[in-house]
C-alpha cells in the first residue's frame, strides 16, 4: 500500500485527511487543509508555502491528465506527519497517469523557446524532498487508482 | 480573485487581488488576452495584491509576455511582486524574461 513508506519512522498522530471534488474550485480547500498539516508539523512559513503549491500543482495535474478535465470524481488528500517529515498522498481514481515520467522543462531557456506549460512536476520536485507514484487498486470493486506521495522534511 | 484593468494613453495597467491558481487563471488570462486582442502590448501588472501564483498562473505571465514582445512591439511589466510570487517566478527561471519593478509608479512611468 502506498501509505508504508520506506522511512523509519513512526507516525506520531494518525493521519488526517480530507476528499474533495475533482474541481479547480476544490484548490483552495486542499491547500488550506496542507497548509494547516504543514504548521502543526512546526514548519515555518516559507516550507509551508512550498508545500502549499507543490500539493496544488499535483492536485492540478491529476484533474487535467488522469480525470481528463474538471469531473464529479473525487480526490483524497491524506496528510500524515513523522518525527521530521510531512507525508502529504494524493489518491485518485482516473486514467492512470504517472507524472514522474513527464520530462522536465528547460527552465533556462529564452522567451522565444521557452514553452508555455510543463511547470507543475517540476515544481513538485523542486520543493518536496521526495516524489514517488504508485498505481493502486482502490477501495470496492474500484480498480485502477493512481497515488501520488509528496515528502517533505521538516527544517533542520 | 479580483482583476481590474485601467487603459492609460500610452499602455494598460492591470491590478488582481487574491489568489491565482488553475480556477482563477482563466479569469487572469481574459483580461490579458482583452488588452492585447485590442493591439494594445504595453501591460504593467501590479501584483501588490496577488496572495499567492501557481504554475497556471505563471503560464498566463508567460503567454502573455510572448504575445506582448513579438515584433518588438510591448512588453508586460511585473510591478511589487510578494516574496511568496517571486520565489515561485524566480523557481520557473522567469525573474530574466521580465521587468520587475519594486514602485508601481515607475513601472506605470515605462509604459
Amino acid at each position: 500500500m502506498v501509505e508504508s513508506t520506506p522511512e523509519k519512522h513512526s507516525a506520531k498522530e494518525s493521519p488526517s485527511r480530507i476528499t474533495l471534488p475533482a474541481r479547480f474550485a476544490s484548490l483552495d480547500s486542499v491547500r488550506d487543509f496542507v497548509h494547516q498539516a504543514a504548521e502543526e508539523c512546526g514548519m515555518g512559513h516559507k516550507t509551508v508555502c512550498e508545500v502549499e503549491l507543490a500539493v496544488d500543482e499535483a492536485f492540478t495535474n491529476i484533474i487535467e491528465h488522469s480525470y481528463g478535465g474538471e469531473s464529479q470524481e473525487q480526490i483524497e488528500c491524506i496528510c500524515r506527519q513523522t518525527n521530521d517529515l510531512l507525508v502529504v498522498v494524493l489518491k485518485d481514481c482516473g486514467t492512470p497517469f504517472d507524472p514522474t515520467v513527464v520530462p522536465e522543462p528547460d527552465v533556462g531557456a529564452n522567451l522565444e523557446k521557452r514553452k508555455v506549460g510543463g511547470l507543475g512536476m517540476f515544481f513538485m520536485n523542486q520543493l518536496m524532498d521526495e516524489v514517488r507514484y504508485s498505481f493502486t487498486s482502490g477501495p470496492g470493486d474500484r480498480k485502477n487508482c493512481n497515488a501520488l506521495t509528496l515528502v517533505k522534511r521538516k527544517e533542520c | 480573485m479580483e482583476v481590474t484593468t485601467t487603459q492609460y494613453k500610452n499602455g494598460d495597467l492591470i491590478t488582481a487581488q487574491g489568489r491565482i491558481d488553475s480556477s482563477t487563471a482563466p479569469q487572469l488570462a481574459e483580461k490579458m488576452d482583452s488588452i492585447t486582442n485590442e493591439g494594445r502590448y504595453k501591460i504593467v501588472f501590479d501584483m501588490t495584491g496577488v496572495e499567492y501564483m501557481s504554475s497556471a498562473g505563471l503560464r498566463v505571465l508567460i503567454s502573455t509576455q510572448k504575445t506582448c514582445k513579438r515584433y518588438n512591439r510591448g512588453e508586460l511589466m511585473l510591478a511589487c511582486v510578494p516574496e511568496r510570487v517571486f520565489n515561485a517566478l524566480d523557481l520557473a527561471g522567469f525573474v530574466q524574461l521580465f521587468s520587475i519593478y519594486d514602485d508601481l509608479v515607475e513601472a506605470v512611468a515605462n509604459l
